[in-house]
């Protein structure tokens, strides 16, 4: 393959750009149509029509609230610690948008000769004549979620205001009870696959052998541990409207704002993907469709039904969300874990 | 293995211009009419009454010291999780006096009324 840098062939370097630059177009269209979609089903769900103006039956709606944000007034309070309150859009955006990069999205595919894994953070190894990737997928993905937690408070600190500090700590106290229910729960997944690689648990779980039939406990409290730690209905505390005004995000305007919300729905892009990678099986399905089809199926399905929990349930007050978490998540997680490792065997 | 850390490093710079870039060029085009009611923290559209840098319930303290005892347990279950197969029985009954022990602070935490929120 002649050209080669750190002991890796040309074409891997071009199959690395090409990856990301796709995958961070995907997350991006996907966050802002994820806006139309949930209005657009959530108003049909009321006997709406939600929007309808901007483009045929309003497809345009994404494109022109983007524009709008960035004509907007930048508004930086005077009593706010400047720096951080710049900063803070910046550290809540960045781990939304790097989460994907450990998710198998497809299988392998042959370009001249090379073989591509269709995950960012892998590479096929022509000597050793297999996939490599991150070995330790999952706590990079864990990480984030927490590395998530400090743009938020650090939001709500900087905003100065009394709205913005409360929504800020109540958001970092669910966000931190729930990622810890959640990463107990996903723990049994990891004694049946014996890996954190993400490439391995998704090969496990070739032909329907997926965990969520396996581990159906864990699957439905991962998956509302997760709605939680994103802050979405029915546990969207932190911005509770009626009380909180908008919480964190109170004192933010045009695309500062607009950086909330991209991580925000980035996040649950990122979190429908894990759930799939985890439990449904990631990219396996019926052979007469590509990997990578099914994949965006299965994340889209997920989102559908983030958007339709919000559309069913009313919100939780904060002494039952935190009751939930810890009372009634926690100790069901360690019960699995013992009960798996009693039974998996 | 820098194989499958390199386009991570190339993720993160990408969103991170992203980022960058777009608040700067919306700073550049967004207009700017600040005055002082308008930048002052917002309360209702009230005269805001003292600073928000004040004393707050004490609960978010405990629920953040709790989880870093409980996310400690949980990084110590991660790598058993992973070989628990390969040490058998053995591992399983460890792991089980180790959850157990922690079941009892987490018992003796909940009667002491750290989780209640009422």
């Amino acid at each position: 393959m002649g050209f080669e840098l750190f002991g890796l062939p040309m074409i891997y370097y071009i199959a690395m750009i090409v990856k990301v630059l796709v995958v961070f177009v995907f997350v991006l269209l996907t966050v802002a149509y994820a806006t139309y979609a949930e209005r657009k089903i959530i108003g049909h769900m009321q006997v709406r029509l939600g929007p309808m103006r901007t483009g045929w039956h309003g497809l345009l709606q994404p494109i022109a609230d983007g524009i709008k944000l960035f004509f907007k007034e930048e508004i930086v309070p005077s009593q706010s610690d400047k720096f951080a309150f710049l900063l803070a859009p910046i550290i809540a955006l960045i781990p939304a948008f790097i989460g994907f990069a450990v998710i198998p999205f497809g299988d392998t595919i042959e370009v001249m000769g090379y073989k591509i894994p269709l995950q960012i953070a892998a590479f096929y190894d022509t000597a050793a004549g297999k996939v490599v990737d991150l070995n330790v997928g999952v706590l990079y993905i864990l990480a984030l979620a927490s590395v998530g937690v400090y743009g938020i408070v650090l939001a709500g600190w900087a905003s100065n205001s009394k709205y913005s500090l409360l929504g800020g700590l109540r958001s970092s106290a669910q966000m931190i009870s729930y990622e810890l229910a959640a990463g107990l729960a996903i723990i049994s997944v990891f004694m049946m696959s014996e890996s954190l690689s993400l490439q391995k648990i998704v090969a496990d779980q070739a032909g329907f052998g997926w965990y969520a039939f396996k581990q159906p406990l864990a699957f439905i409290l991962f998956f509302i541990c997760s709605i939680a730690e994103i802050n979405r209905t029915p546990f969207d505390l932190p911005e509770a409207e009626t009380e909180l005004v908008s919480g964190f995000c109170t004192e933010y305007s045009s695309m500062k704002y607009a950086m909330f919300f991209m991580a925000e729905y980035a996040n649950m892009v990122t979190v429908c993907a894990v759930t799939t990678t985890l439990f449904l099986g990631g990219w396996h399905g019926p052979g007469f469709l590509p990997g990578w089809v099914w994949f965006i199926a299965k994340v889209y399905f997920l989102i559908f039904v983030c958007m339709w929990i919000r559309a069913t349930y009313p919100r939780y007050r904060y002494d039952q969300l935190m009751r939930l978490g810890w009372k009634v998540f926690l100790p069901l997680t360690l019960l699995n874990i013992v009960v798996t490792g009693l039974i998996a065997r | 293995m820098l194989g499958a850390y390199l386009p991570i490093i190339f993720l993160v710079v990408i969103a991170a211009v992203f980022g960058f870039a777009s608040l700067c060029f919306s700073s550049l085009i967004g207009q700017k009419k600040p005055s002082e009611v308008k930048l002052a923290p917002y309360e209702c559209g009230c005269e805001p009454v003292g600073s928000a840098r004040e004393r707050f319930s004490v609960k978010f303290y405990i629920i953040a010291m709790l989880f870093i005892l409980f996310d400690i347990e949980a990084v110590f279950l991660y790598p058993w999780a992973i070989i628990y197969k390969k040490l058998g029985m053995f591992g399983v009954m460890e792991m089980a006096v180790f959850i157990v022990i922690l079941f009892v602070g987490y018992i003796y935490v909940w009667k002491k009324g750290a989780l209640e929120w009422e």
